[in-house]
């Protein structure tokens, strides 16, 4: 199976968020980047794919943020080619211009399968996955933890999450693209020499791709931090302290034995 | 059919229509009211009409193919609604079938789209969102072009309301056979039974990433072990195998209501944030003072966990 991951940049959480001076856009500078969550987890279900079933799994990315770092880390587990899209923007693109590019960029790879991340947490106007596949004009289905083979050859057998933890299993016949939540296992560790080791021989290719930019539907007016209705009473002091006064607070309610 | 109407899909969860359901319609009358148009609501497969007096007008479309979820009869069912009736703006839920239907039908309509929409409004023609985005910590005020806009409406985004629109009844079928397409629906899988029920219990001591190992897991037993509770938890813990998917809290896993909710190095986004939010007493801590969960909560502390778990285990035992 010809496998197709994306793999994109978010700003990590951990550190706080800077609004641009334009006032309609974070500001990036100030951000580190890391590999978004159920992209990592997309490229995890394509490796455990192909150990399973043998084939290729191809990670395309957007030059942006720290990208070169996910890449090689995605080398070091086992991703047989990488092909970073030239870009050179401040701010990666709105989902559905991004699914233009990366649209063109997948459309030469003949994919069988392609492995979204269902959300990126720096997204506005609707989840990338989605518009990739109307792009590509493949069949969808989003927010699956955990893909196999399926019965049939040319197919695969997804599970799509609902709430409860209860799960729908799906049967999706190929070429698809599939938004991805969850793998079946959690991403791997890879130690860092041997992300060194693939810095060494990975080869990424180029690819030149460009797209249409169409007026934006969703046009942003400026960015606020949340103005929250309500919020906490804060306990201060020393661990014991504090636990000290959680334990009073509950023994108040009647929680305590 | 008007263009100045406001169309709900509406969900089922085991065959009645879902609280998110209730929390779209009061939002989509009070848009009704500025455009001057009225509530519609889609309901695919098994129509719960009675349930949805809050609408104007029920439009139950009915076909083999959409008696459980397949994402191409559901979208090419909503697909026609939308092109008979026009309406100015589709609300839909931030749910499983939501993240699928809400996108596809923007991208084939090319219509505009907001994700994680907190509330919505009309100025003059100009449709307005107000959004939450990078998992609660910032929010966008967006404006969408053209009609129909499709607003996925987080949920608590608006409390029902009692209020009861006109209630007419429409039965349709798709004017051709629903077609499967290449995501076919198989089989519903329950959760196996057997593990603590995380909603029957009055406390819960919940860990998300914050925890760091698998081992700290321990610590939050012993602690929930001291107060009679139960260990819960967000969703990268459950990720990582470390306990059970029973035990998750949040939009794909359990919605609780404990008397109360430790959430522990849990960061408060918003697929969280649903699952617990109407606990009675919500007691968070969290190393970073901007995490949203200090929103939901009624008291916080800024603190590690790794330190503070065993320290209230301590605290307890003493008593
Ligand atoms: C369709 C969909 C469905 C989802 N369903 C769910 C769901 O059902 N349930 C769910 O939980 N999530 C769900 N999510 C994921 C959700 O968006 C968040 O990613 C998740 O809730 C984050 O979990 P977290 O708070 O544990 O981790 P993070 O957001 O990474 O937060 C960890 C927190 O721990 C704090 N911390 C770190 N170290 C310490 C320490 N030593 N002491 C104290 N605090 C510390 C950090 O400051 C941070 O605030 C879903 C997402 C999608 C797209
Ligand atoms: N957790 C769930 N379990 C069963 N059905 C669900 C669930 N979540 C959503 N559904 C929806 O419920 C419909 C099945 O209806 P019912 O058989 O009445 O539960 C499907 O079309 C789904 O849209």
């Amino acid at each position: 199976m010809n496998i197709v991951v994306v793999v994109r940049q978010v700003p990590d959480l951990i550190e706080p968020l800077e609004i641009a001076s334009s006032g309609d856009a974070l500001d990036l500078d100030a951000a580190s980047f890391i590999i978004n969550e159920s992209d990592d987890h997309a490229l995890e279900q394509a490796l455990l794919l192909k150990e399973a079933g043998g084939g290729g799994v191809t990670v395309v990315a957007l030059d942006f943020g720290d990208v070169d770092n996910s890449l090689y880390a995605a080398a070091a587990k086992g991703a047989d080619r990488i092909v970073k899209i030239a870009f050179d923007g401040d701010v990666p693109p709105p989902a559905r211009e991004s699914a233009a590019l990366y649209a063109e960029a997948i459309k030469p790879l003949g994919a069988d399968l392609v492995l979204v991340g269902v959300q990126a947490h720096d997204e506005l106007d609707g989840g990338l996955s989605p518009f990739l596949a109307a792009a590509l004009g493949m069949p969808y289905v989003g927010v699956i933890r955990g893909v196999k083979a399926g019965d049939a050859p040319g197919s695969v057998v997804a599970c799509k999450e609902f709430p409860g933890a209860v799960m729908a299993r799906m049967n999706v016949k190929l070429p698809a693209l599939l938004g991805i939540l969850g793998a079946d296992q959690p991403p791997r560790y890879v130690p860092v020499s041997r992300i060194r080791g693939a810095m060494k021989t990975a080869q990424f290719e180029e690819s030149a791709v460009a797209a249409a930019v169409a007026e934006p539907l969703l046009k942003v007016g400026g960015l606020s931090p949340p103005a929250p209705a309500a919020r906490a009473e804060m306990l201060a002091g020393s661990e014991e302290e504090i636990a000290g006064r959680i334990v009073e607070i509950l023994a108040e309610k009647g929680l305590v034995k | 059919m008007s263009a100045q109407d406001v169309l709900v899909l509406v969900e089922t969860r085991g065959g009645a229509v879902a609280d998110a359901t209730f929390e779209l319609l009061a939002a989509a009358r009070e848009l009704a009211k500025a455009s001057g148009g009225e509530v519609l609501a889609v309901a695919l497969g098994a129509a719960r009409a009675e349930e949805l007096k809050a609408a104007d007008r029920i439009i139950a479309v009915d076909d083999p193919l959409l008696a459980d979820y397949s994402p191409e009869p559901f979208v090419a069912a909503v697909r026609e609604v939308v092109a008979a009736e026009q309406p100015r703006a589709v609300l839909v839920g931030s749910t499983s079938i939501g993240w699928d239907v809400g996108p596809l039908l923007a991208a084939r309509l090319n219509a505009p789209l907001a994700t994680g929409c907190q509330s919505v409004r009309l100025e003059g023609n100009d449709l307005l969102a107000t959004t939450s985005f990078c998992g609660g910590k910032m929010t966008a005020e967006c404006s969408l072009k053209g009609a129909p806009a499709i607003l996925m409406m987080l949920p608590g985004c608006c409390r029902p309301s009692e209020e009861t629109g006109k209630g007419a009844v429409e039965q349709r079928k798709p004017s051709a056979p629903l077609a499967a397409g290449a995501v076919a629906f198989q089989e519903w899988i329950y959760p196996e039974a057997g593990d603590v029920d995380i909603t029957q219990q009055n406390v819960l001591v919940a860990v998300g990433r914050g925890i760091q190992q698998q081992d700290n897991v321990e610590l939050a037993e012993e602690l929930a072990q001291s107060l009679g509770g139960a260990v819960a938890a967000s969703r990268p813990v459950i990720d990582q195998g470390w306990l059970p998917s029973t035990r998750q809290v949040g939009k794909s896993g359990m919605t609780v209501k404990p008397k109360c909710f430790l959430a522990l190095g849990i960061s408060g986004a918003p697929e969280h944030v649903e699952g617990m939010k109407n606990s009675e007493l919500i007691v968070a801590v969290n190393t970073d003072p901007n995490a949203p969960i200090f929103d939901v909560a009624h008291y916080g502390a800024v603190a590690d966990i790794v330190d503070l778990i065993p320290a209230l285990t301590e605290s307890l035992q003493k008593r």
